[in-house]
Parts: C-alpha cells; sequence; structure tokens
C-alpha cells in the first residue's frame, strides 16, 4: 500500500515582509520551511509505514529549489520524494495545483503501489486557502476527511478508515473507504527529528523531478492559465500602535498597577 | 617455617604471572579506543606528571588528601623494602640491606622504617573514616578495607621482620642489650623499640611466621592489584601525564560523511585516553562531591559514569578483541555498566567534576559524546528540545525569534554596524543579550559603557547568529558544525579581529570551540574587558554604587572553571561598589552551578532539588541585597530562584549594570 503525502515548501512567516510597491512577498533571503502542518502529515505517514510496513512519497509542487523541502523528507525516512516542476506550473491557483498534484498521484498509483491514503496539511502558512487537499480528493474521487486529529483505526485489507475530526467545539467521528485524502492538524501527532545518517544520504539522494512532459497535462488547466483566481492586492493590515505603560524594569508592581487599571477601564478584566 | 628459596620464588612467579595476566587483560583493552594525539608536549607533560602524580598537587587541595600524599610517598620508599626483600628471598646469602656500607644502610634503614610507620598510620585514619565519616555513603566497600588491610598486614610484618633480624644480631654479637637496643631504635626506631620486647627463644619461629606473613602478603598485593580499583596505582600517573594540557571546555569536532558514527554508544568508540581514564578512577567520590546533578538528588553521578565505562569495557572486551559486538549497551536501564539516558540529561558540564578529579579524567566530554549519540543517531532526547534545535537550525537562536527582531534592544541608542577597517572591537551581543527582556538592560549597560570609555565598536545586527553553545553541549553536533562554519565564515569576511562578549558561553565558544575551525580570535569577556578600562583609567567612577548594598558574586562556571576569568568580575565589582563583593561558600573553582549550563537551560528539571534554588539559598547566606553575575543564564536562573523562595528585597545584577550605576549615573 502506498502512502502519498502532499508538502509545500513555505517560507518562514515570523520574517515575512511584503514588498510596499509590488504587493509581494519579498523572498529574497527569507528562508524556507516546510509548511508547518505538513510535518504532522509527513510524520503519521511515517508512524504508518512504522506499523504497516507500508510505502511512503513525497510529493511537491514549487520551483527547483523546493527540492530542499523533499530532501528533509528523505532525511525523516520516505521512500520516494518526487518534485513536480516546470514553468508551465507557475502562477498556480489551488485549482491549477491541484490538479498537478492529482495526476503524480495518479502516475505514483499506477507506476509505484496503488494509493490507500493522500496526507497533506490542513492548509498552508502562506496561502492559507485550505482547498488543495479537498481539491486532489475531488479530482481523484477520493474520500477527503478534512481536520483529522486523530486516527482511530485503519485497515487496509478491508480498505477502511476511522478518524476523529477536530471542529470548533467539537469533534466528529468519521469512518470511510479507501482510497481517502486526509487534511491533518497540528495535534495529530509530534513530529520527529531526522537522524544524521540519514540527513547525509538525504543530502547525497537525488531528488526525481517530473516536468509536464511526464506528467501530459493540458495547459489549459495548469499554471497561470489553468487558475480561474489570482491575487489581485496583498497587503499587511493597518495596525494600531501600541502603548508603553510605567517602567517594567525600575518598578514592577506600580506598572502592574496600572495595567490592570488600563484593562479595567477597557472591560477588558473579567471580575 | 623457614625462608625456602623453591617455595618462595615459585610463589613469586605465580604472583607476577597473575600481575602481567591482569595488568595485559586490562590495559590491552585501551587499545580498544579510538586514536588520539596526546603525545604533544612532552617535556610539559613529564612536568605535569611530576606535580600532580608525584607532587599530587590535586589530591592534597583537599585536607584528607595529604593521607593519601602519605601513602603514596610510603610506597615509593617502600618499594626499596620490598625489592630487597624479593631479592633477598631468591638469593638469602647474597643480597641483604644490612649489607651494605653503614653510612648507607643507616639512612634507608631509617626511612624506611619511619615510611612503613607513617604508612600504617594513614591506612588506619583511612580506615576509621571510611567507617566513620566516609567520603560518600556507598564508599564503605569490603574492597577498600581488603586493601587497607592488606597494607596494614604489610606494614605490621615488615615490623616484626625487622625486629626479629635486629634481636637475632643482638644475640649472635653478644652485645650488651641496652646500648644495642639503644643504637636499633635510633636506626630504625619503631623496629628497634619491638626487637626489645621480643621473647629471645621464639626468635626464630617470629621471624619465620613474619617473612612469610610479609610474602604472602605482598604476592596477594601483586595479584590483586591489576584485578581491582587500585588499578590506579599504575594507571593515575600516565593519565597525568597524558591529560589535556588546556582546560578539557570543549569537546572534538565530527566528520559528518555517510557510513561515519557519531557520537558514543559503544565503548570501544571512545577514545583509548577515555578508556584509559576509566582505568585511572580510584572511586574517590570527590566529582560526586561536587557535581549539582548528584548533589541535588538527580540520577547523575559522574564517578558512577567512569565506573560503568570500565565495567562495560571489561564486559564486552573479549568479544569486542575479536571483532565482534558488544553484548551489554553503554547506554541503558540495565544498571552497572550501563549509563540511564536520564543520567546523560542530567549534566549542567559546569566542569566541576573536571576540576575536582586528582587524577584528569575528563567526565563531561564522555557524557557529551553519550548525548551526541543518542540525538544524532537515534534522534531520542527530551521532547522539549524538539523546538530548540529547530529554533537554533531555523532561525539561529533558542527562541525562534525572527532574526530582524536582533537589534530592538538597542533601538534607542546609536550603535554602529561592525566595520572591521575602523573599528576594534565587535560586541557579540548573543542571543539572551538581543532577546531576553532581562538581559536587554546589559545589553544596553555595556553599548553605553563602551562609548563613556571611548572604544570603538560595532555589532553584527540582523546578521549575527547564535554561536551554537547549547546545541554543542546537548550532543547535536551536527547543527553545531553548521553553525559554527557559518559563523566563522562570517567572521572572516568582516575582518573581525577582537570580539568582546557579554555571556560567558558566547565567550567560551568564540574562543575555545570555534578555533577547531581554524578561527583564532581574541575573545574578551566584558568582565575583563572592564576590569581593563577602570584600570586604564578609560572608566572613571562618578559616584560608589550604594544602591546595591551588599553584593555577593556568583561566578559562571563557562567564566570561571572553564577558562579562568576569577578576579575580573571581582575587580570590577570592587570598583564600582567601594568594597571587595562577599563570597558564597563556595565560589571561584569550586562555585556551584546555577543549574543552566550543558543546555540545561532549556529543559525541564523534574527530579530532585532544584539546583538554582540549592544556589539561591546558598546566596541568601550571606545576606545579600544584591546578587550579582557575569552571565545571561544565571541571571535568569537567579531571578526565577529568587521568586521561588520569595525573596523580593534581592535584586540580581550583571556586572556590567553594578560598574554602570557607578560609572553612568
Amino acid at each position: 500500500m502506498l502512502i502519498v503525502v502532499c508538502i509545500k515548501q513555505v517560507p518562514d512567516t515570523t520574517q515575512v515582509q511584503i514588498d510596499p510597491v509590488t504587493n509581494t512577498l519579498v523572498r529574497d533571503g527569507i528562508p524556507f520551511i516546510v509548511n508547518p502542518y505538513d510535518t504532522h502529515a509527513l510524520e503519521e505517514a511515517l508512524r504508518l509505514k512504522d506499523r504497516f510496513g507500508c510505502t511512503v512519497a513525497a510529493i511537491s509542487m514549487g520551483p527547483p529549489n523546493a527540492e530542499g523541502t523533499l530532501k528533509k523528507a528523505l532525511a525523516l525516512g520516505v521512500d520516494h520524494a518526487i518534485l513536480l516542476s516546470d514553468r508551465v506550473f507557475g502562477g498556480a491557483d489551488t485549482l491549477a495545483t491541484s490538479n498537478v498534484l492529482a495526476a503524480a498521484i495518479s502516475k505514483l498509483n499506477a507506476e509505484v503501489g496503488e494509493v490507500g491514503l493522500v496526507l497533506c496539511g490542513k492548509q498552508t502558512i502562506d496561502g492559507d486557502t485550505a482547498q488543495v487537499g479537498p481539491g486532489i480528493a475531488s479530482r481523484l474521487d477520493y474520500r477527503q476527511l478534512t481536520l483529522v486529529d486523530k486516527i482511530i483505526n485503519l485497515d487496509f485489507a478491508a480498505k477502511k478508515i476511522r478518524v476523529s475530526r477536530k471542529l470548533e467545539g467539537r469533534h466528529e467521528i468519521v469512518e470511510a473507504p479507501l482510497p481517502a485524502m486526509l487534511t491533518v492538524v497540528r495535534e495529530l501527532n509530534r513530529p520527529r527529528y531526522p537522524k544524521v545518517q540519514m540527513r547525509l544520504e538525504a543530502a547525497e539522494a537525488i531528488v526525481e523531478v517530473w516536468n509536464n512532459k511526464v506528467l501530459g497535462l493540458d495547459e489549459q488547466k495548469i499554471g497561470l492559465k489553468g487558475s480561474p483566481t489570482w491575487v489581485s492586492k496583498i497587503f499587511s493590515p493597518e495596525r494600531d500602535k501600541g502603548e508603553i505603560i510605567g517602567d517594567g524594569y525600575a518598578d514592577p508592581t506600580g506598572t502592574a498597577a496600572l495595567l490592570i487599571d488600563k484593562l479595567m477601564a477597557k472591560d477588558m478584566l473579567p471580575l | 617455617m623457614t625462608p625456602n628459596q623453591t617455595v618462595f620464588a615459585t610463589l613469586l612467579l605465580v604472583s607476577l604471572a597473575v600481575f602481567a595476566w591482569g595488568c595485559w587483560k586490562r590495559l590491552s583493552l585501551i587499545s580498544l579506543g579510538k586514536a588520539e594525539d596526546r603525545f604533544d608536549n612532552i617535556g610539559t607533560r613529564f612536568g605535569e606528571m611530576l606535580l600532580y602524580a608525584f607532587g599530587q598537587k590535586r589530591v592534597v587541595a583537599k585536607p584528607f588528601g595529604i593521607n593519601h600524599f602519605i601513602i603514596f610517598w610510603s610506597f615509593l620508599i617502600l618499594m626499596v623494602a620490598n625489592s630487597e626483600f624479593i631479592l633477598n628471598g631468591l638469593f638469602p646469602h647474597t643480597i641483604k640491606l644490612i649489607r651494605l656500607p653503614f653510612e648507607l644502610y643507616v639512612p634507608l634503614a631509617f626511612m624506611i622504617d619511619i615510611a612503613s610507620l607513617l604508612a600504617l598510620i594513614a591506612v588506619t585514619v583511612a580506615a576509621v573514616r571510611r567507617l566513620v565519616a566516609p567520603p560518600y555513603p556507598e564508599a564503605r566497600t569490603l574492597e577498600a578495607f581488603a586493601i587497607l588491610g592488606l597494607i596494614a598486614i604489610l606494614m605490621l610484618a615488615s615490623f616484626t621482620l625487622n625486629a626479629s633480624e635486629l634481636a637475632a644480631i643482638m644475640l649472635r654479637s653478644n652485645a650488651d642489650p641496652a646500648s644495642f637496643l639503644h643504637t636499633a631504635r635510633k636506626i630504625m626506631p619503631v623496629a628497634g623499640l619491638l626487637a626489645g620486647q621480643l621473647p629471645p627463644l621464639q626468635l626464630e619461629t617470629i621471624h619465620g611466621a613474619a617473612w612469610w606473613a610479609h610474602a604472602l602478603a605482598l604476592f596477594a598485593f601483586i595479584c590483586y592489584l591489576p584485578n581491582s580499583k587500585h588499578m590506579h596505582i599504575l594507571t593515575a600517573i600516565p593519565n597525568c601525564f597524558f591529560r589535556r594540557l588546556e582546560k578539557p571546555n570543549t569537546v572534538p569536532r565530527e566528520e559528518f560523511s555517510v557510513g561515519n558514527t557519531f557520537g558514543v554508544d559503544r565503548v570501544d568508540h571512545y577514545s583509548w585516553k577515555d578508556l584509559l581514564d576509566s582505568f585511572s578512577c580510584t572511586e574517590c567520590g570527590r566529582c560526586q562531591n561536587v557535581c549539582p546533578a548528584s548533589i541535588t538528588g538527580k540520577p547523575l553521578n559522574p564517578r558512577a559514569v567512569i565506573h560503568d565505562i570500565k565495567v562495560n569495557l571489561l564486559e564486552n572486551g573479549s568479544a569486542l578483541k575479536k571483532g565482534g559486538s558488544p553484548q551489554n549497551p553503554l547506554i541503558g536501564e540495565k544498571g552497572e555498566g550501563s549509563v540511564s539516558e536520564e543520567s546523560i540529561w542530567s549534566c549542567t558540564t559546569c566542569g566541576a567534576c573536571m576540576e575536582a578529579c586528582p587524577v584528569f579524567i575528563e567526565q563531561m566530554p564522555k557524557i557529551i559524546q553519550l548525548r551526541r549519540h543518542l540525538v544524532e543517531t537515534e534522534a531520542k532526547f527530551p521532547e522539549e528540545l524538539l523546538n530548540l534545535f529547530e529554533n537554533m537550525e531555523g532561525r539561529s537562536n533558542p527562541w525562534g525569534i525572527a532574526p530582524s527582531e536582533r537589534t530592538k534592544w538597542c533601538s534607542q541608542l546609536d550603535v554602529k554596524p561592525f566595520d572591521g577597517e575602523t573599528m576594534e572591537y565587535l560586541f557579540y551581543v548573543g542571543c539572551a543579550g538581543s532577546f531576553d527582556s532581562r538581559n536587554k538592560h546589559v545589553s544596553v549597560a555595556m553599548a553605553q559603557l563602551l562609548d563613556k570609555a571611548g572604544i570603538s565598536w560595532g555589532i553584527l545586527g540582523k546578521d549575527e547568529k547564535c554561536c551554537g553553545d547549547s546545541v554543542r553541549r546537548l550532543g547535536n553536533e551536527f547543527v553545531f558544525d553548521k553553525m559554527a562554519r557559518e559563523n566563522v565564515a562570517m567572521f572572516k569576511e568582516r575582518g573581525v579581529k577582537k570580539v568582546v562578549t557579554q555571556c560567558p558561553h558566547c565567550f567560551s565558544t568564540l574562543k575555545n570551540d570555534y578555533r577547531q575551525y581554524g578561527l583564532e580570535l581574541e575573545v574578551i569577556h566584558h568582565s575583563e574587558l572592564l576590569r581593563n578600562l577602570v584600570q586604564d583609567g578609560a572608566l572613571v567612577m562618578n559616584k560608589t554604587a550604594e544602591g546595591m548594598g551588599t553584593t555577593v558574586f556568583h561566578d559562571s562556571c563557562y567564566l570561571g572553571r572553564h577558562n579562568d576569568v576569577y578576579d575580573a568580575p571581582r575587580e570590577v565589582i570592587a570598583a564600582a561598589i567601594g568594597a571587595a563583593p562577599a563570597e558564597m561558600e563556595r565560589n571561584r573553582n569550586n562555585a556551584f552551578c546555577c543549574g543552566a549550563g550543558g543546555g540545561r537551560m532549556w529543559m525541564e528539571e523534574h527530579v530532585g532539588e532544584r539546583i538554582n534554588l540549592t544556589r539561591v539559598n546558598e546566596a541568601l547566606e550571606q545576606k545579600p541585597d544584591t546578587i550579582c553575575v557575569s552571565c545571561p543564564y544565571c541571571m535568569t536562573m537567579f531571578e526565577d530562584g529568587l521568586k521561588d523562595v520569595k525573596a523580593d528585597n534581592v535584586q540580581v545584577r550583571d556586572v556590567a549594570e553594578v560598574m554602570a550605576e557607578a560609572v553612568l549615573r
């Protein structure tokens, strides 16, 4: 049984700045990380590998430098890492992206092994749409189980999965047949730390790159051309400047009292 | 029961064979260790060996060490007597001390008699001490008493033997007993005194019995020596010779290429010197009595770690010699012969154990090697370290704060970026000085003092990266290696020559660890620079910093023990407050760790008493108004500890803040 994990390289959001002129993310010199939610999807796939001995493939669509993200997945123990990279994939919205990822998953299903599960993070921290995972499920006609915080039962033989979904204020237990696409939340697990030996091997490994010659998708369905949505403007919301109250270093007690007065005046302290 | 050459020679041969076999069996195991060069500076090494092995400098640093000094030197002198005894046993008619010229015999006999007496007294004292007030409770072992008893038997037999020989000479020569004994007592005070008490008719029997008792005790000692902890008699001297000549404040680099092993989880992955260390330990317990982890009830005991390495080596030695794999794990919960993970993570790398060890055993690097295996090979470590490792690798600071925030501490000051062409000092602010709200005040004080003194200095600003101290001591050498390479490249590119740091961890890492990467910087801790500036007259006190009140100084381990800087911070405080700071009971090289070193800053402390509370309470005994520190970690640990004991009236100040109070206000 093959488990496919979709991961994305995203800019480290604590270090993101927006270019005020072009309204785009300043990417120069900003370090990239694996989308944090995806690391939980990756971890869950690796745990299932440890438990059931299934094969794990990580795929990522992105520019050539997204190879680093896949090497991180290799260092953690995935069996296959494939970068979906082609100029014609560029400028894709969530629909076009899910077309490419779905095509890659179909190809893996045909060539590597029967896909039982596709795991995605619940959303990326740069686009924040949470649409790509469900998009993949729709394109492939897989069951979609979003916001999973626990896999309660997984039976590859009977092709059944039972999960807990973390919703606002409640949990929902859902059972579905396989193959299924899961998007996962942070509570699902605690990601592992890579072993040095595997990092070194991953650094030397060659990440397979599939371009559109390999996938053979209609150019009207991918990249900018295949994207019905586009970003017209991106900006940082205006935020009121804060206020420095007292001197907490010289007079911590007095400053705390000042703060309490302020908060009570604004009715922000329940009494 | 008369001396019998054949029996004696046979027993001697057997003992020597057992001795040689024991030595070979153990010492050949040392060759299983990895290569390490400890043959540089032979002349210095020889001198250090004379000072520390023969001079017993560290042994006598503790009062009871005098007792060991006496036993050691008695042994050296008695080697002459025992050689004579053995040769006499083999060639009874040719070799005898008394056949030497009288001028040579008299002082030699006198020395032997006195040395025997001193040794007898010393082993008695040692036995009583072990019964009444042992160095540590587990020290009351049968083995310890057996060896002390054996030495006592040797001495008593030797006295009796010498006395009976003197008495026999007296009888044979028909000399006047009173004047003969008088002379005899001058030559051999104890044996001479005893000679007068022996019954003349049983002299032969007594002589025979004493001779055999001495022979058998000596053989027992020879056989026992290499098979017990008393092997240190043979190994401690070379261990002092091969000691790390520089302070063991760092750990060796690792080579990161596919197929290498990382860290140590089998005893033969240690270096030969590490293995020699394990045979040099005589389990005196001085390390555990100063270890902050041991004292506060953590599972770590540095003596036990060294003992477990030895036991593991003995257990696995024969399999390893044949090229096999070890049968018993070095890391695990097996008990004797393996080191538990919990004890591995308890170490604060304060270096107190290494400072206390009379024979220079290097405990800390061995523990870090075990951590390396856990982190690098098994990716297994306390869960709170996961974030730390990721933050360090991703954002080059322990908290994962955006590097762009590094300069916020100086937003109100006119601080310039470092320029190697025009500026003398790089002020390497460090992560705590840049991000920690309390320690930012120290950075500000330091910046103002540097300006006041007219120093030309700058910072790396947003380009500054963490030095990597915590990840290295936590065994994440892979990440440290990356961080060190980046920093070294940047320092070289920016033309950095002189660096001032306000954190002893940055200080020691830049100064000692980065040298392994070919970077020779002149690194100075801010307390040293401030002291120099006061001495040069560049900083002048406006007033006495009276607001500090009674000020007690706490030594940071990485400034003091690991780098021998003890006086500079004290002189800075003295200049600022007009009097020498108060001292805690444990100070300078005996100072007690705050609990944050070795990456413990980032870990929870679940077991035993909290280390920082122990130290805070020790500081409070001096009834201070101010506890003065020289390290951001110590600052945090003391501030937390004072809150815990609700000592609101005591403040914690860095040396730079104390100085600023006198110079700037």
